[in-house]
C-alpha cells in the first residue's frame, strides 16, 4: 500500500482476477467436505470474494458459492442459510475460514439421515483465483485527496484497497485505514467509520459510492 | 478522431477502459497471434474482428492468422465438433491424416510469425496441432476451446487431447465445459459486442418496419425465441407454452426465428415439426432467416416484450445475452450457461417445462412494471459482465498471469 521510503504516500493500485479451474468437483456434501480439507486456499478466496470481480449478479440470494450451491443444487436450505451467514471478513486467515466451512458442513452431514446428490450438471466446481495487481502511477500525499480520488477509482482498485488488503500481512485491514493510522490519531473518527463499512453484502460499484460519501462527509466536497 | 476505445467507453464506462489500459501497459509491444480457421462467420471470427483492433489500440502487437484446408480437413474438423459435443462419430484415418497434414502445411506458412510471437492463441480444434510443428517457439501458447467439452465422445477427445496437452494453458467458457489437462485451465465466459450490427441501438422506425415486413403487430404482446431449429432448443415446447398462455392472453404473438439448416439434415426435420405444431396459427411466426440477418434479429429482439430460450441443453447461450442487452427479461431453460445469466426473478425466469414457461409468460405480461424492472436489471448485468471489454480484460489478465508462472498473486509493482 505505501512505499517503504515514504510512509505518507499512498500508492493507488489496481487489480484483476483470473479464474483457474482445478478440475475438482463435488456432487454431494461428503465430496465437498473432502475436497475442502485439502483444497488450495486460493479456491476459498475465489468462492467467497472472487464473485466481486467476476461475472456475477449484483443482488444474489447468497453471498458465497458454497451457500448458493447448497441451496440451488442440493436444495438444502438450512445448510445454505448457515453457509450464507459466514462472513469471510471475520477470518483474518483463509485457513480459519476453511475450518469454519468444514465445521458447518460436517455438522450438517451428522444431522441429516440421507445424503443429497446434485444433478450431474450442477456439480460444485472448485476454481481458484489468480490475482494480478499493478501500480496505476497515481499517488496520494494528503488524506483529504481521498474525497476526490475514490470516486474515480476503477472497481479493481476498490477491490484491491478495501477488500484484498485485509488478506495482506501484516496489516489485516483495508489500505485506507492502514494509511490513515500513519497520521497518528488525527483521523481516528474516519477510521472507525471505515471499519463499519461491510463490503460483503454490496457490489463494488455500491462500495465505491459508499466510500465516496464517507470521505466527502468527512473531508468536505460535493455530495 | 474517435477511437474504438472511446466508442466502448461510451457503452461500458470510462473506468472500464482505463482499467484495460493499465492492465495492458506491462504487455505493451507484446507480439500476440490469434489463429483460427475462418475469417468470417461464426462466433470466434465475430469476437476476433473486434478483439484484434482493440488490443492494437491498447499498444499490443496483435494479429490474426487463419489456417486453410481442403474438403477432407473440414470434414474431419466438423466430425471433431460433433464428437466433442457428445455425438458418436468415427474419424477414419484418411480424414485424420488430412487434418494433420493440413496443420503441417499451415505451420510452414506461419512458422516465422508463430516462432517469434510472445503469445499464441489457438482457437478450437482446427489449428490445435500447429504447436507440434513449431518446436522453436519462444512464447506462451494457449488453446482456446469455445466448445462444450463436458461430455465428449471419448475416442475423439483422446485423439485431440494429445495435441492439446503440450500447451502452456487452455481456456474454457465455463467450468462445466472443461476437461482435465496438464496445465492451467483458465475460465473465460464469452461476450457480446455492443457495437456490432446484432446489438447496436436501432431507431423505432426500423424496428416497426421489420415487424411490418413479417406481419407482426407491434401493438400486441410479442415473445421471441431466436435459435437454430434443433430439438435441444425445444421450439415445439415453446409453441406448447405459447398455446397454454394464449388462452389467457388472446392477443399474444410468438416469433420463432432461426438460421438456415443447409448443413444440418435434422434441422429440416425439426423445422417441419415446428411448422406442424404451429398449425397455421397466424400469431405464430416461424422465420427462417439467413445467417447474416443480424439487423433483423436485433430489431425482433427489441420489438419483443420478452425473450424465450427454452433450451433443454445449451452451451453458453449468447442469444440470451443479446436479449438481455436489449433490456428484455429472458424465460430460459434451466441448463448450461443460461443459468449463469438468467437469475431467477431478477433478470428472468428459469423453467424446466412448457407449463413453467407458460406461467412465467402470463406473469410477465400481467406485471408490466416487473417486466421493465427485470429488463433493466438484465441490461446492467450484461453491461457489467458480458461485454467484449470484460472478455478483453480477462485475456490481458491471463497473459500477465502466464508471464509470471502459476503463482496466486502477481504484483507488477
Amino acid at each position: 500500500m505505501t512505499e517503504q521510503q515514504d510512509v505518507s504516500v499512498f500508492v493507488i493500485k489496481d487489480c484483476a482476477l483470473a479464474a483457474i479451474a482445478t478440475g475438482l468437483r463435488a456432487q454431494n456434501l461428503r465430496e465437498l467436505r473432502d475436497h475442502l480439507t485439502g483444497i488450495h486456499l486460493g479456491c476459498i478466496y475465489y468462492h467467497f470474494w472472487g464473485g466481486l470481480l467476476r461475472p456475477h449478479f449484483d443482488d444474489p440470494e447468497y453471498n458465497n458459492d458454497f451457500a448458493s450451491w447448497a441451496r440451488h443444487a442440493l436444495h438444502d436450505v438450512p445448510l445454505a442459510e448457515r453457509l450464507g451467514v459466514i462472513d469471510p471478513a471475520d477470518y483474518p486467515e483463509l485457513e480459519g475460514l476453511r475450518q469454519e466451512l468444514i465445521e458447518t458442513i460436517e455438522e450438517r452431514i451428522e444431522e441429516t439421515e440421507y445424503q443429497t446428490w446434485s444433478r450431474p450438471d450442477q456439480q460444485f466446481h472448485f476454481v481458484r483465483a489468480q490475482t494480478v495487481s499493478l501500480d496505476t502511477g497515481r499517488r496520494l500525499t494528503q488524506p483529504a485527496e481521498l474525497a476526490t480520488i475514490v470516486p474515480q477509482l476503477s472497481l479493481g482498485s476498490v477491490f484491491y484497497h478495501f477488500i484484498d488488503a485485509r488478506r495482506r500481512e501484516p496489516q489485516g485491514v483495508d489500505d485506507f485505514r492502514a494509511w490513515l493510522a500513519q497520521f497518528g490519531d488525527v483521523h481516528d473518527g474516519l477510521r472507525v467509520r471505515l471499519a463499519e463499512v461491510d463490503p460483503y453484502f454490496i457490489n463494488l460499484a455500491e462500495l465505491r459510492a459508499q466510500l465516496t460519501r464517507l470521505f466527502r462527509d468527512y473531508f468536505g466536497g460535493p455530495a | 478522431m474517435t477511437t474504438l476505445l472511446d466508442s466502448y467507453a461510451a457503452v461500458a464506462g470510462a473506468d472500464v477502459i482505463r482499467h484495460l489500459q493499465q492492465l495492458a501497459a506491462p504487455l505493451k509491444g507484446a507480439r500476440i497471434v490469434h489463429v483460427n480457421s475462418t475469417r468470417s462467420g461464426g462466433g470466434v471470427a465475430e469476437i476476433l474482428t473486434k478483439l484484434i483492433p482493440l488490443k492494437r489500440e491498447l499498444g499490443l502487437d496483435a494479429r490474426w492468422e487463419v489456417i486453410t484446408g481442403g474438403g477432407e480437413f473440414y470434414q474431419c474438423t466438423k466430425g471433431f465438433h460433433n464428437g466433442l459435443q457428445g455425438t458418436r462419430v468415427e474419424l477414419p484415418a484418411t480424414l485424420r491424416r488430412a487434418y494433420e497434414d493440413t496443420n503441417a502445411q499451415n505451420a510452414e506458412e506461419l512458422r516465422a510469425v508463430l516462432e517469434e510471437a510472445d503469445f499464441v492463441f489457438i482457437h478450437d480444434p482446427q489449428p490445435a496441432p500447429l504447436l507440434r510443428h513449431i518446436p522453436k517457439r519462444r512464447g506462451k501458447w494457449v488453446w482456446r476451446c469455445h466448445i462444450d467439452l463436458s461430455h465428449p465422445h471419448r475416442p475423439v477427445w483422446k485423439y485431440l487431447r494429445d495435441f492439446v496437452n503440450g500447451y502452456d494453458a487452455s481456456i474454457f467458457s465455463l467450468a462445466d465445459f472443461a476437461q482435465p489437462l496438464p496445465h492451467p485451465v483458465y475460465l473465460i465466459p464469452p461476450s457480446i459486442d455492443p457495437l456490432a450490427e446484432k446489438n447496436m441501438e436501432l431507431d423505432t422506425a426500423e424496428i416497426e418496419a421489420t415487424c411490418a415486413q413479417y406481419r407482426i403487430d407491434c401493438t400486441r404482446p410479442l415473445m421471441l425465441q431466436v435459435s437454430r431449429f434443433d430439438r435441444f432448443k425445444d421450439p415445439v415446447g415453446v409453441i406448447h407454452a405459447y398455446r397454454l398462455a394464449k388462452s389467457f392472453i388472446p392477443g399474444l404473438q410468438l416469433v420463432l426465428a432461426g438460421g438456415g439448416a443447409s448443413d444440418d439434415p435434422e434441422g429440416d426435420v425439426v423445422l417441419a415439426e415446428v411448422r406442424l405444431a404451429a398449425q397455421d396459427d397466424p400469431d405464430v411466426h416461424v422465420l427462417l432467416l439467413p445467417a447474416d440477418a443480424h439487423r433483423t434479429i436485433n430489431a425482433l429482439q427489441r420489438a419483443a416484450d420478452f425473450v424465450l430460450q427454452k433450451s433443454l441443453r445449451e452451451g453458453f447461450g449468447l442469444t440470451v445475452t443479446e436479449a438481455m442487452w436489449k433490456a428484455k427479461p429472458v424465460i430460459g431453460g434451466d441448463t448450461g450457461g443460461i443459468r449463469l445469466q438468467v437469475v431467477n426473478h431478477h433478470t428472468g425466469f428459469l423453467v424446466s417445462t412448457p407449463e413453467g414457461a407458460a406461467l412465467r409468460i402470463r406473469y410477465l405480461l400481467h406485471h408490466r412494471e416487473r417486466l421493465l424492472e427485470m429488463g433493466n436489471k438484465a441490461r446492467e448485468f450484461v453491461r457489467d459482465n458480458f461485454l467484449l471489454t470484460r472478455h478483453l480484460r480477462e485475456y490481458l489478465t491471463l497473459m500477465v498471469g502466464l508471464q509470471h508462472g502459476a503463482q496466486d498473486r502477481i504484483d507488477l509493482g
